[in-house]
């Protein structure tokens, strides 16, 4: 094999044992990056990739095991350590100080001062040091530019920017294209490649299983916190990484139903929303059919499921259920017409964390089990004990606050909101996002169970197992318009994802 | 029910060391005294503390019984309208500013501060204009129902504090068992889930305004009343400090969604011994905001350093999303 990692690795991970209490984090992983080598480090939500990067940045500690950095052992206590030996960070959720511009961000910490006791920022240098690092990246920015003037793809390059100027040799770059455009995922991937090119290696952490193929050199998997094993260059296939990380085939998660029952039960047409004014969106879900929505992130799913639901009324557009039409200015109309959204943020928005269990279901019934307006607790028990033991929502009491809960067991709440009500129709966003696989099957079950009862159910996104896996038809949207609908027999991640680039179906 | 329990601690043990070194706390006249205080301010820091919930704030308070105040004089004394009118009108007055703030602070969005700090200022400038900046009282005779409100007594416990427990009780059910009081506390904590569960959060908002304006309104009459005159310039200034600091010292959090009704009546009353004890102790009147200012410092201090003791402990006792199932690890998460 030519990678160079074979030889001497610049960074090797021996034996790694991270526990939590009551959990087991990390079981003796080992992981190594070679000089000018694109690792990708690949696995489930909860498979301990993220644990592992950390105590790469000095963040956690491992309780065993050793870390080596070009032969010499080392101890990365905390991230100043981490740092000083050239490893930087790129994370999911920018870490940038968007009030501040970009030459501050590169230099947050270590500004160059002009001397003298008031130690004054040299600013004239920093500007001319961040546009040296910004033109080696290809990045035509002025360093004065205040971040939150810049799209996100050009915060994450700041944010390599600011690696570079540590000197880092070696850059953990974690789910770095969640939230870009195509093109803008093309150029990171070209920068990756540009980075190689001079000596720097890359840790890329990834769900988009597509750009791991493109760039990586070798891709190490991790499941429940052990090495499940690795791929040279030439096996990084897409079924091979899916085979490692998921230990069991996709396949087995997915239930069958009995299909859709009653065309045309829930149907929308020219609906315009804020988000996307000039736009117009048309569809239909069957009682009993799970109508997947698949596109890229920015597609203006989200923002549909949000005008139906009423949180973000749309500006224009009829909605009809069983043949009425209806009419939805805010949430309480659509949940009393028993049109229900699990939505994409279940922290945010979904549940309040800091509240009980019992007083997240009974939320949006609370009326119903309030007989002249004094809440009836038994009432509120009987509705949530039901719900909980129903979901299978793993807790000690329906006392203990959504914050303590797993995030399956969160989404089960999230449902039990709505499942305690008469539901017509559920809108999923992102059902299973950091849902550990055990839970995502769970979760799959009982959107089938529903379907199969006679809910029309929508199920945005972004995972295609998941989309190709669970609808019983998927529309695919490209920038506010649906491009598409394919019928189960032409389903394939090819034509969806042409559809979701605004391509026609081939 | 933690917070409470420590802040009760706090209040006996005050209690107890004042006791002990002037018996005079324990006389009759002193108890009723205070406990007429408390009454008073307990009733608008209840107010307080429901807007404190859902994460706003309220500084015109003061000033809004500057100018209720001055109103109250005029419609009685000069205008010789009947008690109970002037009761009616003096009411939906306040609640009609409480209308204003809250459609301000929920529809428009302005931020609770801004919009009554910009009350704080404008009443008290419109209080003194109308009043000419001159002192207006009620004089030694008249209005004896609504004077026995204030200064009156049942038996042996003066009307205010009655009305408190009254009021107290009315709050306590709707904060703690309806309907309302549970969306309040939702609105609060995370106002956008609370819309994705379908509660008109907006609404919530303005009508707890309103609700406080009207704590408000019943507790400027009973001042006023205890005062027998406004002075425009500085009546009721600074009362808004006040029922904050009893909110906040009772287990409200300004970041909303955290408080409860007796929580702010033990921290009214603990801010009126505070008082007494300055009085009582012979600790010069000039250091009684210092007083003040140093308990509920540190009554707040030492509930945030017990709560970040206790959040590190749920952390650590839940650690990162458990894995699969499967994972050899034994399901017991209690912390050691």
């Amino acid at each position: 094999m030519s990678t160079p990692g074979n030889t001497a690795p610049l960074l090797e991970l021996k034996g790694i044992t991270k526990r939590f209490p009551g959990v087991l984090a990390l079981s003796n992983v080992s992981f190594s990056v070679g000089q000018a080598e694109v690792v990708a480090l690949i696995g489930e939500n909860g498979a301990g990739k993220s644990t592992l990067m950390k105590t790469l940045g000095g963040v956690h500690q491992p309780d065993e095991g050793e870390i080596f950095f070009e032969g010499q052992k080392v101890t990365i206590a905390k991230v100043a350590d981490a740092i000083a030996l050239g490893i930087g960070f790129v994370h999911q959720e920018l870490n940038v100080l968007d009030n501040l511009d970009v030459a501050a961000n590169i230099f947050m910490g270590r500004e160059p001062l002009v001397g003298g006791p008031l130690r004054l920022v040299n600013q004239r240098k920093m500007w001319a040091d961040s546009e040296a690092y910004l033109k080696r990246l290809g990045l035509v920015i002025s360093p004065r530019r205040i971040l939150n003037e810049l799209s996100i793809a050009q915060q994450q390059m700041v944010e390599i920017a600011k690696a570079l100027s540590q000197n880092a040799r070696v850059i953990i770059m974690d789910e770095p294209t969640s939230s870009l455009t195509l093109s803008e995922t093309d150029r990171l991937l070209a920068t990756i490649k540009d980075l190689r090119a001079s000596g720097v290696s890359v840790i890329y952490i990834s769900h988009r299983l597509g750009e791991i193929e493109q760039i990586a050199d070798r891709a190490v998997a991790l499941r429940d916190g052990r090495n499940a094993g690795e791929l040279p260059r030439d096996r990084i296939k897409h079924e091979n990484m899916v085979a490692l990380m998921v230990g069991r085939k996709l396949e087995d998660l997915f239930v069958k139903g009995k299909g859709p029952q009653e065309r045309g039960y829930f149907q929308v047409e020219g609906m315009r929303t804020p988000y996307r004014p000039h736009h117009r969106v048309g569809f239909e879900v069957a009682k009993g059919e799970i109508l997947g929505f698949a596109g890229l992130v920015g597609a203006g799913r989200s923002e549909l499921a949000q005008a139906i639901f009423g949180v973000e009324p749309p500006l224009e557009g009829t909605v009809r259920l069983g043949g009425q039409e209806l009419k939805i200015r805010n949430a309480r109309e659509a949940i009393d017409a028993g049109i229900y959204l699990v939505p994409e943020d279940r922290r945010h928005t979904g549940l309040i964390t800091s509240m009980t269990i019992r007083e997240n279901i009974t939320m949006p019934g609370l009326r119903r089990y309030s007989p002249g307006m004094l809440i009836s607790r038994a009432r509120e028990e009987e509705v949530s004990n039901r719900q909980v033991a129903s979901l299978r929502v793993k807790t000690p009491s329906i006392e203990t606050r959504a914050m303590n809960l797993s995030g399956g067991n969160q989404q089960k709440v999230v449902l039990g909101k709505w499942l305690s009500l008469e539901p017509k129709v559920i809108i999923f966003d992102e059902p299973t996002r950091g849902i550990d696989v055990g839970a995502k099957a769970e979760i799959y079950r009982l959107m089938r169970e529903l379907a199969d009862r006679g809910v029309a159910i929508m199920m945005i996104s972004s995972d295609m197992e998941e989309v190709l896996g669970v609808s019983d038809r998927v529309a695919v949207m490209h920038e506010g318009d649906i491009t598409g609908f394919l019928p189960r027999e032409r389903f394939s991640e090819k034509a969806i994802m042409s559809l979701a680039t605004g391509r026609k179906a081939p | 029910m933690k917070k409470e329990l420590g802040i009760t601690v706090l209040l006996v043990v005050l209690c107890a060391i004042v006791a002990v070194l002037n018996p005079r706390f324990l006389g009759a006249s002193n108890l009723t005294n205070m406990a007429r205080l408390i009454g008073m301010y307990g009733i608008f820091s209840i107010g307080m503390g429901l807007v404190i919930i859902t994460s706003g704030i309220d500084l015109s308070v003061g000033s809004v019984f500057a100018i209720q105040g001055v109103i109250l004089v005029i419609m009685l004394r000069e205008w010789n309208w009947p008690s109970p009118l002037v009761v009616l009108a003096i009411i939906i007055f306040v609640m009609l500013l409480g209308v204003m703030h809250g459609w301000f602070i929920a529809y428009i969005r302005m931020q609770p501060f801004i919009v009554t700090l910009c009350g704080l200022l404008f009443y008290r400038g419109l209080a003194r204009f109308i009043a000419n900046d001159e002192t207006k009282g009620f004089g030694s005779t008249g209005f004896e129902l609504l004077r026995h409100l204030a200064t009156g007594s049942v038996g042996p416990v003066p009307m205010p504090f009655v009305l408190l427990i009254i009021i107290g009780v009315i709050s306590y059910i709707l904060l703690h068992h309806s309907v309302f009081g549970r969306y309040l506390y939702a609105v609060g904590r995370n106002e956008d889930a609370a819309r994705y569960s379908g509660i008109n959060s907006r609404m919530i908002i303005l009508s707890t305004y309103v609700v406080e304006m009207l704590l408000v309104a019943i507790g400027g009459i009973l001042i006023a009343f205890y005062t027998n005159s406004i002075s425009p310039a500085n009546h009721g200034a600074t009362y808004e400090l006040y029922a904050i600091a009893a909110a906040v010292l009772g287990g409200c959090s300004l970041r909303g969604g955290e408080g409860s009704i007796i929580g702010i009546i033990i921290g009214t009353a603990l801010l009126q011994v505070l008082q007494n004890l300055v009085n009582l102790l012979g600790i010069p009147s000039s250091l009684n905001f210092a007083v003040m200012g140093a308990v509920i410092f540190l009554g707040v201090l030492v509930d945030q350093i017990s709560g970040q003791r206790r959040q590190k402990k749920q952390v650590l006792a839940r650690a990162p999303t458990p894995t699969t199932p499967a994972a050899p690890t034994t399901p017991s998460q209690a912390p050691k």
